[in-house]
């Protein structure tokens, strides 16, 4: 009896150690390949005619129409780019929802697609396309800057807030059970890794748009574990940043000072967990008049994708009413992920030059105009 | 005379039967409603015992001013006065000491004024006083009431809107635990039974206040199972109540509406965390946390506090602090006493001060200190 005790708690204390190592050696390779080379750069190649290939997704409802205006400026610009289109109908394979293994191949061979609005089935067992997409390809970095556009009066003037919210786990893990009838437990998600690889992003996102503060929004005082964690993990990573100014705000805070006045947030990027991010960031759109006006990217590794964030709008479809701003704005984000920055800047500020006129708007800016029209009137700007 | 003795003694059975089996209390569907869960706290000598609680940050400036207010009008009040914070001190065991006490105080009097307690963010800490508070007297309801105040120009006119909030569950549940290091699990429960009673109150409410909408808010496109539960819940209790009209919205949704038409919206009802986001859109609306009062209601227990809570450390001390929040919260607090009068002159010195806009507190663009503010409420209770 003694003998065995004597052989087995060595055994017994050996797993035990070598179990935090493992982790150990692990988050340090982590942090190693992180810290060497930028998370989420643009790896894409050109094709043979000089054009960096794009995956488009046209979207549903108004998409078509909005992607077509998209292209059309495009090419009037002269930009180095060829779109290939793609379907992302969304099927049900072994209870799952997954999307065509051709686009898949698209976008992971073009590292980057744009994407028109898409309606989600309703239904039970469909997982949103969104988050398909999304764990599909790993993004997880959603960034939504909110920049408020001239010519367009809204309850608040010169509002440029940048938002950057984690996009694969917390809130949004998805796991869920039924404890007993009538008890539900849902499960929010927070690791080290995923919140690492998120506020690196922020923090060289804010290097290279030229911000000095980074603030992270989070409710650690009652979530001291998950929301403690992504804080804590948000510190660490500023000490690599020694020139980026770093400092924290309680969740209620930040949405008060927000709607009372937006303009102190115009020299941050914000970073945030999931459920925070999509709350605040919809929120922000509202000051400023709206998701037709703001464009989103979806952040990975490999792959990044840069969207719309409106709604598909069947009521308007195939009636040319539909304002493409946003989709337009999405995919000057994307030629500035690639690096193609002086085609983004000629066609945004052509953009933003046709909506100070005020001249040749679409129906929800208050305006007449069709959206073939206005994107014309952008064209005959470039 | 024998049918009151019959009728207390059968009250007393019920309440010995409720208390003997409180796992078939929870179960059945004895959920609260407005009009009928609200005991009346008991008077003594003319009387009535409120526990009051300043809380941390500006809540000893507040409360003093509401103290001196209700003086002055002579409200029938007896504060019972709890000093309990949140800030970390020297001895821990002692903060402790005193939740206990305010809450065993609460138990008594069953009613009681609260400013804010501080929460400290390092997981070494306590957890948050005020939801322990709420989870253990089970004040289940909040109620947050926006509205514009006659005179305050904002940049939204004609807000008017009320939102209702679990108190007890959901993401405040304060269960998380690490799995392996790096990986944490924070759990977020919603029970059919508390999303009921929520739901009751939030309609009988409507009902009451001779409102006509109530928006429910989730998020049951991602959390399908917990959001879903809620929402649904929401809607059948809804269905009893036809003349008050139902909708719901997704929580990013509401909050960009309610930045952009906030008009739209009369009674909304939640979950904790989005109450907890959408109180302070809601307040930022119409001019801050200084303004906007607030109470949690539960079966026995109802506690009156500011509504957007706020510690407000960073001007403790220095007589800035607007005190409008707590003291509408008094005078809510008064015309659920059924002491209207009171309550009417009070909060209508209170509107009547701030739409003439002499003396007004630094938050609302004024330069008066809370003491100043205070002396202009009591001049003007003199006038009317």
């Amino acid at each position: 009896m003694l003998a065995i005790r004597a052989v087995s708690a060595p055994v017994r204390r050996q797993c035990v150690r070598s179990a935090p190592r493992a982790a150990a050696i692990l988050s340090l390779q982590n942090k190693r390949s992180y810290s060497s080379n930028k998370v989420a750069t643009f790896h894409g190649k050109k094709d043979a005619s000089g054009n960096f290939p794009v995956s488009l997704i046209e979207g549903d409802g108004i998409g078509p129409e909005i992607s077509q205006a998209v292209k059309d400026i495009f090419a009037a610009a002269k930009t180095p780019i060829s779109w290939e289109p793609v379907d992302v109908t969304p099927t049900l394979k072994d209870g799952k929802t997954v999307i065509l293994p051709e686009t898949i191949e698209s976008i992971q061979r073009n590292k980057v697609a744009l994407k028109g609005p898409l309606a989600t089935p309703v239904g039970k067992g469909h997982v949103s396309l969104n988050l398909t997409l999304r764990r599909t390809f790993n993004l997880f970095a959603n960034l939504r800057p909110c920049r408020s556009v001239a010519g367009y009066k809204t309850p608040w003037d010169d509002v440029d807030i940048v938002l950057i919210r984690e996009n694969t786990e917390g809130e949004y893990s998805g796991i869920e059970h039924v404890v007993v009838d009538g008890v539900v437990q849902s499960i929010k998600l927070i690791t080290r890794e995923a919140s690492e690889r998120v506020l690196r992003f922020a923090f060289q996102q804010a290097e290279e748009i030229g911000r000095k503060k980074v603030r992270v929004v989070h409710k650690a005082t009652i979530m001291k574990m998950s929301d403690g964690l992504f804080l804590n993990v948000a510190r660490e990573v500023a000490k690599d940043f020694p020139h980026i100014e770093f400092d924290a705000e309680l969740l209620d805070n930040t949405c008060l000072k927000m709607v009372t006045d937006p303009l102190p947030y115009n020299d941050k990027v914000l970073v945030m967990p999931n459920l925070y991010g999509d709350i605040l960031s919809d929120m922000c759109a509202g000051l400023i008049g709206g998701l037709g006006l703001t464009p989103s990217g979806n952040i990975g590794d490999e792959c990044s994708i840069f969207e719309a964030v409106h709604g598909s709008a069947p009521d308007i479809a195939g009636q040319g009413k539909a304002n493409p701003t946003a989709l337009l704005l999405s995919s000057i984000m994307m030629l500035r992920h690639m690096g193609l920055n002086q085609y983004a800047d000629r066609i945004e500020k052509a953009t933003f030059d046709t909506l100070a006129e005020g001249k040749v708007l679409t129906g929800d800016l208050g305006g007449s105009s069709k959206t073939h029209e206005y994107a014309g009137a952008i064209i005959s700007k470039l | 005379m024998l049918s009151q003795n019959s009728a207390r003694a059968a009250q007393r059975l019920a309440r010995a039967a409720a208390r003997q089996q409180p796992q078939f209390q929870n179960a059945s569907r004895s959920f609260a409603t407005v009009q009928s869960d609200i005991f009346k706290p008991t008077k003594f000598g003319s009387k009535y015992t409120v526990s009051l609680i300043p809380g941390d940050g500006i809540g000893a400036e507040v409360a003093e001013s509401v103290k001196t207010i209700f003086k002055a009008d002579n409200v029938p009040i007896d504060w019972e006065e709890i000093e309990v914070s949140g800030v970390e001190s020297g001895s821990p065991g002692s903060a402790e000491a005193m939740f206990r006490e305010s809450v065993a105080s609460l138990k008594r009097n069953k009613l009681g004024l609260k400013g804010i307690l501080h929460t400290p963010i390092a997981r070494s800490g306590h957890q948050s006083f005020n939801v322990a508070m709420r989870q253990e007297l089970d004040i289940y309801a909040s109620i947050c009431l926006i509205k514009n105040i006659p005179g305050y120009q904002t940049r939204h006119k004609d807000v008017d809107l009320c939102i209702i909030r679990e108190n007890t569950e959901g993401e405040y549940s304060g269960l998380e635990h690490q799995s392996v290091p790096g990986v944490v699990e924070s759990l977020k429960i919603i029970t059919r039974a508390k999303s009921e009673r929520i739901a009751k109150f939030a309609f009988s409410f409507a009902m009451a206040n001779n409102r006509k909408k109530v928006t429910c808010i989730h998020k049951a496109n991602i959390m399908k199972l917990a959001d879903g539960l809620f929402r649904n819940t929401c809607k059948e209790v809804g269905a009893e109540y036809p003349s008050i009209e139902y909708a719901d919205m997704i929580v990013d949704n509401a909050s960009m509406q309610c930045v952009s038409r906030p008009q739209q919206f009369d009674v909304m009802v939640m979950p904790n965390l989005y109450g907890g986001i959408l109180s302070n859109i809601g307040a930022a609306l119409v001019g801050g946390p200084g303004i906007v009062p607030g109470c949690n209601m539960g079966r026995d227990v109802a506690v009156f506090e500011p509504g957007c809570r706020h510690v407000g450390l960073d001007i403790k001390g220095k007589d800035q602090a607007n005190p409008t929040a707590l003291i509408l919260s008094g005078s809510m607090l008064l015309r659920h006493l059924g002491l209207d009068d009171h309550a009417n002159r009070i909060s209508k010195a209170v509107y009547d001060v701030i739409s003439e806009s002499k003396t007004r507190t630094r938050d609302m663009g004024g330069d008066a200190t809370t003491h100043q503010f205070t002396r202009s409420i009591l001049d003007k209770m003199e006038t009317l």
